[in-house]
């Protein structure tokens, strides 16, 4: 959560390298764990994968897929949207953002997953349900992110929009948004992988489609080889995305620090 | 009390009171939500009657062990990724998607490997929890000034005493952050696994009320639920703020 991580001094191609031995031991460590406590119980990697694959032709999975995506993306739009509107007012607006920032975090820290039986009270099984679900995860932290990024920006900043006499909206546009950008980024960042766990979360308590519900099937048939082939991929899908995500807060991180 | 803390009992009161109105009118369907007033009734009988207590003190007392042993192994964590800059580069996405991914479908597993008792939810909880303290720790590292490092290298301290007498206390703030982050999900870890496969716990009779229709005690329930949660939170909050502030001076 620090704004910029320091530069490190391994070279350009070390890096990716690096990520390649690190997946490589962790799959190593798999296997090595999956003999010893059987196949029972963790399936190894290379029959995961194999089975994964197989998956892919299963139109069940395939829908569910789809059912996850649509879910997610419009459960991601709402928490981006109005997390990215809360936090700049609160932002902008001290005295609103004292009295707002301790309920936030306060809702932040409930475990959202006991109130799954007021959701389902409210919005019944499907679809909206477990939109609800991942967008109240991740509002929150997209809130608190650009709450604290807009109030940081320096006032030396406010006094040059001033003494160059930019309106607001102009002021909003050159001079704001550009100087707390990569705490917004951060934010949007955190707020996709709660908001992903979030529908997860749902779809497994409160739906009859989508991966959360293959989850929880397959944990009552105790189907081992199907749920640590989902695991797989949901940490495959979440990684890559978050990986996506973590080069483009670093670069503008470096941008911002350019620029500043 | 500050302004702020005057507006903000207000705001909170007044919703409260919207919630209590809405419900009394009918607008709210009493069986989706009792009204505000009813659920403290509600968690109030359920503290003084006792039929819950055990399950009450199971969770907490599963929570803190689990936080416990987060805290532990995620400042080792920080530290291992601390020293090793390449480990902590190949590891970074990992852990910047880390939360993304539910680590509750990894309960099933662990429930086969250590029965059906309270170990799986600790191991539940601790998979969640122990990479928030790892992050935080290693974050607070990176974040000590290099000049205080050149000046514990030309008073030549050992390494021991560097990361004692330096950076522990110059990390303190972002280490306090880890330790609530972790108590926080390990809060969030344990209630999950409960609600999905337990005997006991106040996760599992908040789900076993929800099924019995029995609204009246599930909204106690969650009720002491949160309150529990929330007050932790926030003292641990107020002292955070206190310790960051410390940090600009």
């Amino acid at each position: 959560m620090t704004p910029a991580a320091k530069p490190l001094k391994t070279g350009r191609i070390a890096g990716p390298l690096d990520t390649v031995v690190l997946v490589g031991a962790s799959a190593a460590l798999w296997a090595l764990a999956a003999r010893w406590v059987g196949p029972q119980v963790l399936t190894g990697p290379v029959d995961t994968i194999g089975y994964l694959g197989g998956l892919f032709a299963d139109p069940e999975f395939r829908a569910s897929v789809w059912e996850t995506t649509r879910a997610f993306s419009l459960a991601l739009a709402i928490a981006w949207a109005s997390g990215l509107a809360i936090g700049m007012m609160l932002g902008a607006h001290r005295l609103t953002g004292e009295v707002a920032e301790p309920i936030l975090t306060a809702l932040y820290s409930i475990p959202k997953i006991t109130l799954y039986p007021v959701i389902l009270l409210f919005f019944g099984l499907g679809m909206p349900a477990r939109v609800a679900f991942g967008a109240i995860h991740g509002i929150v932290p997209v809130a608190l992110f650009t709450m604290a990024a807009v109030r940081g920006v320096r006032p030396v900043y406010f006094r040059t929009a001033r003494s160059l006499r930019l309106g607001p909206l102009a002021t909003a546009r050159h001079i704001i948004l550009p100087a707390c950008l990569p705490g917004i980024v951060s934010g949007l960042r955190v707020g996709f992988s709660l908001t992903l766990l979030g529908t997860l979360i749902g779809e497994m308590f409160a739906s009859q489609r989508g991966l959360g519900h293959m989850v929880i099937r397959a944990m009552e048939t105790n189907d081992v080889r199907l749920l640590i082939a989902l695991a797989l991929f949901l940490v495959t899908v979440a990684t890559g995305a978050g990986a996506l995500l973590l080069a483009v807060d670093r670069r503008v991180a470096r941008l911002g620090a350019g620029r500043g | 009390m500050t302004r702020a803390g005057l507006l903000r009992t207000g705001i909170i009161a007044a919703a409260l009171g919207a919630l209590e109105a809405a419900c009394r009118l009918g607008a709210i369907d009493r069986f989706s939500l009792s009204p505000p007033s009813e659920m403290a009734t509600s968690a109030l009988r359920i503290l003084t009657s006792g039929e819950y207590t055990r399950d009450i003190l199971v969770t907490f007392a599963t929570v803190a062990g689990a936080a416990l042993l987060s805290v532990v192994a995620g400042f080792a964590l920080g530290v291992l990724l601390y020293r090793l800059p390449r480990l902590k580069r190949a590891a970074d996405p990992f852990l910047a998607s880390y939360y993304a991914v539910p680590s509750f479908i990894f309960y099933p597993l662990f429930i086969v490997l250590f029965g059906l008792n309270r170990w799986p939810l600790v191991a539940v909880a601790f998979v969640f929890a122990f990479v928030a303290m790892a992050i935080a720790s290693v974050d607070g590292f990176l974040s000590v000034r290099p000049i205080l490092l050149r000046t514990a290298a030309s008073l030549r301290l050992t390494r021991m005493e560097t990361l004692r007498l330096v950076i522990l206390p110059a990390a303190a703030p972002y280490l306090f952050t880890g330790v609530k982050l972790t108590i926080v999900y390990a809060f969030i870890g344990v209630v999950a696994g409960e609600f999905i496969l337990s005997g006991s716990g106040l996760g599992y009779r908040i789900a076993f009320a929800y099924q019995s229709f029995e609204t009246a005690t599930m909204y106690g329930l969650m009720l002491i639920l949160i309150c529990a949660v929330v007050t932790v939170n926030m003292l641990l909050w107020s002292h955070e703020k206190r310790l960051h502030a410390r940090l600009t001076r």
